[in-house]
Parts: C-alpha cells; sequence; structure tokens
C-alpha cells in the first residue's frame, strides 16, 4: 500500500504549490475586507429586453445583494411606435385597426374602448342591441386575456400543463371571433356608431357550447395547481404590495382588487350595458402573487356568467346607428344610393367632425386595468391629441415596490402576476 | 356627485386663496383650470380633504397657440367615493415648467416622465425627470405641433461602425 501512496503525495503538494499564491492573497487585507463586506456588495443585473420570461420588450435593472433582489428600475419604450402622433394624422375611423396593437391580447376590448370615446366626441348614441354586442366582445377579451394570463403565469413558476389547457379554450374563442368578426386576431370590430357585422346566431349557439365546456375545462386547469405545493410556495407572500401603497402608485383592474379595494368601473362608473347585469366584483386583501392569481379566476366565472346573460337578453334591431352623416353605410348602399355613396365619401375622405374645442374622456375596464381614451378636437376630421391611458404602463410602475426583498426567482413570478402587455405600455 | 362638485368649487373660491380657478365645462367630467402656480396646493387640498386618493393620467398638450401653448391635464380618481374629476392648467409657451405631482400622488413619476418626454414640459422637484420611451439623447418632443410626422432626418444618431 505505502508503494501506492509514495507517489501520491508529491502531487498533492505540487497541488497545493499551484494555489499558494491564491491562499496567500485570501490572507492579505484587501481581500479580508472584501470578504467581510460580502453583504454589502451589491451586483446590477440587467434582464431583458429579450427575455422570455419579461412577457415582451421589458428591461429590468436589478441591483442584488446575493439573490435577494434590492431594488429595480424598469425601462420601457422597446416597442414604442408613436401611435398618439399617428392619431393625430389619421381619422377617426382609420385609428381603429391601430387600437388592435395596443394589448393585442384583448383588441376586442380596446375596439370598443376608443369608438366609445369618439361618440361621447361626436354626442352619437348607438342602438341598444350594439351595446349588447360590445358587452359580449369585452367579456370575450376578458377571458381570451385572462387565459393567456393563467397560462404564462402557471409556466413562469413551473407549470408548464396549464398553457396548454388554457391556451386550447383561447383557441376556441379565436374561432369564434373568426367567425363574428372576419379574423382571429386583429379584430378591428367596432365602427363609429355601431359594429361592423351583426351577431349570428352561429355565433351566439357557438359561444353558448364554448361556456359549457369552459367552466369545467377551467376547474380541471385549477385543479392542476391550486393544491400544488410548488405552485403556492412560488406565490404564496411574495411581491406583495399593500392597499395604500397600490392606491398611490396607480394600480387599477385586478391587480388593484388583489390588494382589497373594490374598484371596478363596470361597476363604479357604468358604461355599455352593465348596469343591467348581475354580476359581483370578487375582492381579495392578500395583495401577493397567488392573490392576482385568484382575483382573475374569479373574475373568469363572473365574465362567463356575463356572457350568459347578454346572449340571454340580446334584444333584436338595428346594430348600427341610424345617424348617416357620422356612420359608415352598408356597401350593398353605397352601391345602389346616391346619398349614402355622399356620405361615404364624405366620412371616408374627411372623417368624422366634432365640435370645435371638444374633449372626451372614456374608460373602460379591460382586462388589465383601465383602458381610456382622452380625445381632444379642433373640429376637424381627426384627433387635435389623443392620449391613451393605458392600464399595463401604470401597473408596471408598481415593480420596484413589489420587488423589493425577493429572490431572483420570484422576479419572473411578479412580473407574470402583474400581466403586462408591452404593446400597450409603450404605444 | 353634485354636492362634492359645490363643495370644490367653494373651496377652490376667491375668498379661500384660489384667485382664476375656473370650473371648465368642456369635458364629460368635471373638471377645474387652476393656474399652474397654485395647483400643488389644491391636488393636496384634492387628496386630503375629499378624498381623492389615485392619479390615473396626465396629459401633456401642445396647444399650438402664441400665449400659454402647453397644458397639463390630471386624472384624478376618488376610489372610495367613486368620482373622477380633471385639473387642468396652461404653462408658458418658452418655458413650459409646472411643479411635479410626486409629492401628492407617487404615481405621477412615470405620466410626468412621458409628458416630459413627448411635450417637453418640464416637471419641477421630479425625483427622475428621464425620458421614458425615446432615447436619453434624443433633443426633440415627438408630440409637439412642429414636429413632422415622418421624424426629422439626422435626429437618431446611429452608432457608428
Amino acid at each position: 500500500m505505502s508503494e501506492h501512496i509514495t507517489p501520491v503525495e508529491p502531487e498533492i503538494h505540487q497541488g497545493l504549490d499551484k494555489y499558494a499564491g491564491i491562499l496567500k492573497a485570501l490572507e492579505s487585507d484587501d481581500v479580508k475586507a472584501y470578504f467581510e463586506d460580502a453583504l454589502e456588495n451589491q451586483l446590477v443585473l440587467n434582464m431583458g429586453p429579450q427575455h422570455p420570461a419579461t412577457h415582451g420588450v421589458l428591461r429590468l435593472l436589478v441591483s442584488l445583494d446575493g439573490e435577494t433582489a434590492v431594488n429595480c428600475v424598469p425601462e420601457v419604450g422597446y416597442l414604442h411606435r408613436g401611435y398618439e402622433k399617428l392619431a393625430e394624422n389619421m381619422t377617426f375611423h382609420e385609428f381603429i385597426p391601430h387600437t388592435d396593437r395596443l394589448d393585442y391580447l384583448s383588441p376586442l376590448a380596446n375596439n370598443v374602448a376608443y369608438v366609445m370615446a369618439v361618440e361621447k366626441l361626436l354626442k352619437l348614441d348607438v342602438p341598444i342591441r350594439t351595446k349588447y354586442i360590445r358587452t359580449i366582445c369585452c367579456e370575450l377579451a376578458r377571458i381570451t386575456s385572462h387565459l393567456v394570463f393563467l397560462g404564462c403565469m402557471a409556466m413562469d413558476v413551473g407549470a408548464l400543463t396549464v398553457f396548454l389547457w388554457t391556451f386550447r379554450d383561447r383557441e376556441k374563442i379565436l374561432d369564434i371571433l373568426d367567425i363574428l368578426t372576419g379574423v382571429r386576431f386583429t379584430t378591428s370590430y367596432t365602427r363609429i356608431g355601431g359594429v361592423a357585422l351583426d351577431i349570428s346566431d352561429e355565433v351566439i349557439a357557438r359561444i353558448k357550447t364554448f361556456l359549457d365546456d369552459f367552466e369545467v375545462n377551467l376547474k380541471e386547469s385549477q385543479d392542476l395547481i391550486e393544491r400544488n405545493r410548488i405552485f403556492i410556495n412560488r406565490c404564496e407572500g411574495i411581491g406583495h404590495i399593500s392597499k395604500e401603497q397600490a392606491l398611490a402608485i396607480g394600480l387599477t383592474g385586478p391587480n388593484l382588487r388583489a390588494s382589497g379595494v373594490r374598484s371596478d368601473l363596470r361597476r363604479d362608473d357604468p358604461y355599455l350595458i352593465y348596469n343591467d347585469l348581475d354580476f359581483e366584483v370578487p375582492v381579495l386583501t392578500e395583495g401577493d402573487v397567488l392573490a392576482r392569481y385568484y382575483i382573475r379566476v374569479f373574475e373568469l366565472y363572473q365574465s362567463a356568467k356575463i356572457l350568459r346573460q347578454c346572449l340571454d337578453k340580446l334584444p333584436a334591431g338595428p346594430f348600427n346607428s341610424p345617424d348617416a352623416k357620422q356612420v359608415l353605410p352598408g356597401k350593398e348602399q353605397v352601391y345602389t344610393k346616391m346619398e349614402e355613396l355622399i356620405h361615404d365619401f364624405m366620412i371616408v375622405n374627411f372623417g368624422n367632425a366634432p365640435e370645435a374645442g371638444a374633449e372626451a374622456y372614456q374608460a373602460i375596464e379591460s382586462a388589465k386595468g383601465e383602458l381610456g381614451f382622452y380625445i381632444i378636437s379642433d373640429g376637424k376630421g381627426y384627433p387635435f391629441r389623443l392620449k391613451i391611458r393605458s392600464p399595463s404602463f401604470s401597473n408596471l410602475q408598481s415593480l420596484p415596490i413589489m420587488m423589493k426583498g425577493c429572490m431572483i426567482s420570484d422576479i419572473v413570478a411578479i412580473i407574470g402576476s402583474l400581466d403586462p402587455v408591452m404593446g400597450e405600455t409603450d404605444k | 356627485m353634485q354636492e362634492i362638485i359645490n363643495k370644490i368649487k367653494e373651496r377652490f373660491s376667491g375668498a379661500n386663496g384660489f384667485d382664476g380657478v375656473k370650473y371648465a365645462e368642456i369635458l364629460n367630467y368635471p373638471g377645474f383650470e387652476i393656474p399652474k402656480e397654485k395647483l400643488l396646493e389644491a391636488a393636496l387640498i384634492l387628496r386630503d380633504e375629499f378624498g381623492f386618493d389615485q392619479l390615473r393620467d396626465v396629459v401633456g398638450v401642445d396647444r399650438f397657440v402664441k400665449q400659454n401653448r402647453f397644458e397639463s391635464i390630471y386624472n384624478v380618481y376618488s376610489s372610495e367615493n367613486l368620482n373622477r374629476i380633471f385639473l387642468r392648467s396652461r404653462l408658458d409657451s418658452k418655458k413650459p415648467e409646472v411643479e411635479s405631482m410626486c409629492s401628492v400622488w407617487p404615481s405621477a413619476n412615470w405620466y410626468e416622465r412621458e409628458a416630459y418626454d413627448m411635450v417637453g414640459i418640464i416637471f419641477l422637484n421630479h425625483p427622475d425627470l428621464r425620458r421614458i420611451y425615446m432615447m436619453q439623447e434624443y433633443e426633440y418632443y415627438p408630440l409637439r405641433k412642429d414636429y413632422p410626422l415622418m421624424g426629422l432626418p439626422g435626429a437618431v444618431q446611429l452608432p457608428k461602425k
């Protein structure tokens, strides 16, 4: 045995010699000081803009102490397309397709919000059937957006299956939108004074069958994660924001309701037909990632309830306002009637003209929060100034508060729970 | 709603030291036009005495007129009384400066950065007045009316090879 050991020893010594320099350096004063202050050392981590977990082109500068985030500076603007400037140079109708590209997970809700703001500016009233159709649109948009949230947020904390299951359901809604609006995704469905197409019986039947499956499927997705120890541990108590902080930093929508504020524009400042509908506004007081998850799950059930009521009550009648000077006429009328041809020409070429100096603000409760359009007119066919109040933008502002003291892996969960869409943030 | 508006009108009257405050009826929500010197004081009163606890947006407008060209509009919301009012203030054409609202409502931080970036309104005593959408070295304000739609050639410095 000793014969075997003897040749090894010099190797060990050689190895020690190799590290002798390092060992000696470790004992020097500089290094000692370095190690004593190890907990004081902060590292700045650049996360994004090209990062799969930041839901788009969000860039975060996170200052880390070990694995704990001390502070965080969000940087936005990587998807800035200047929609507010573009809007000032096109007619009110021409801007409708651009609203699809704001919150691209719920384009229908954006269409409705924008068109309602313009109608307020023009003092135009829409028929009751249109209001019902638009409510259906808003709630369908909310379901599609929340389904993406559920899937992506669960995937952010490591549960992959939910993503596939919620996207399966979302696919069915997109198929319904295909029949309702003509396209699956960038809908551009609403028109000033109405909607582009009437809702058909086939769509109504399809939404009904979808809703029956949907609640069962959603329950299954819930069962997958809500009793999962990993999911709960990664969400509970993470990214906490108190009621006062949430109000001060400008949170709206589900994120605010998860912090214990009962604030929902559908109830507080009713638009469309939400006054006539029976639904609840879920509120939780925890203010953490798990509460934000639960709020959206509860809202999905409420949206299904609203959709059922809308479909049952849907009245017959015209789906466009009769005001011929403001509303685009149907194609067959344009081809056959002189008057309609003139109106069509005027609206397309010169736009709808509100009163000079008129201003209007219309906000709706979109899936992310308060989506508002502030329009100022100077009497011409295009807006003098159009300001988009986007919920994702102000929700993202709360990231530094939520991230204080969390771990690196929690950052991803917190971003996921806020549900930001960068298309809307950057406008 | 109308009661609160009447109370605010009374509070912002000339007798209480608020000269030049006008009730603006252009919008579909109640609004007050307030001289820019009194804006911060009015905001504090609204927050503490009338429960307007949330600032939901700041709109910077370039009116493109000779006098008082710029305007800053504040979208204020009360989550208790469920009211929304708008505060507006006209700013100087040469030096569009106004006191920042960050000390009253912290959410003003990003909204004012956006108004600064897009219209060029300077918010005094703002904790972090940087551009939010455009790059930091950009010299122009894109939402001003004299800025062309297609941009200015050479305004963006591209990195040299």
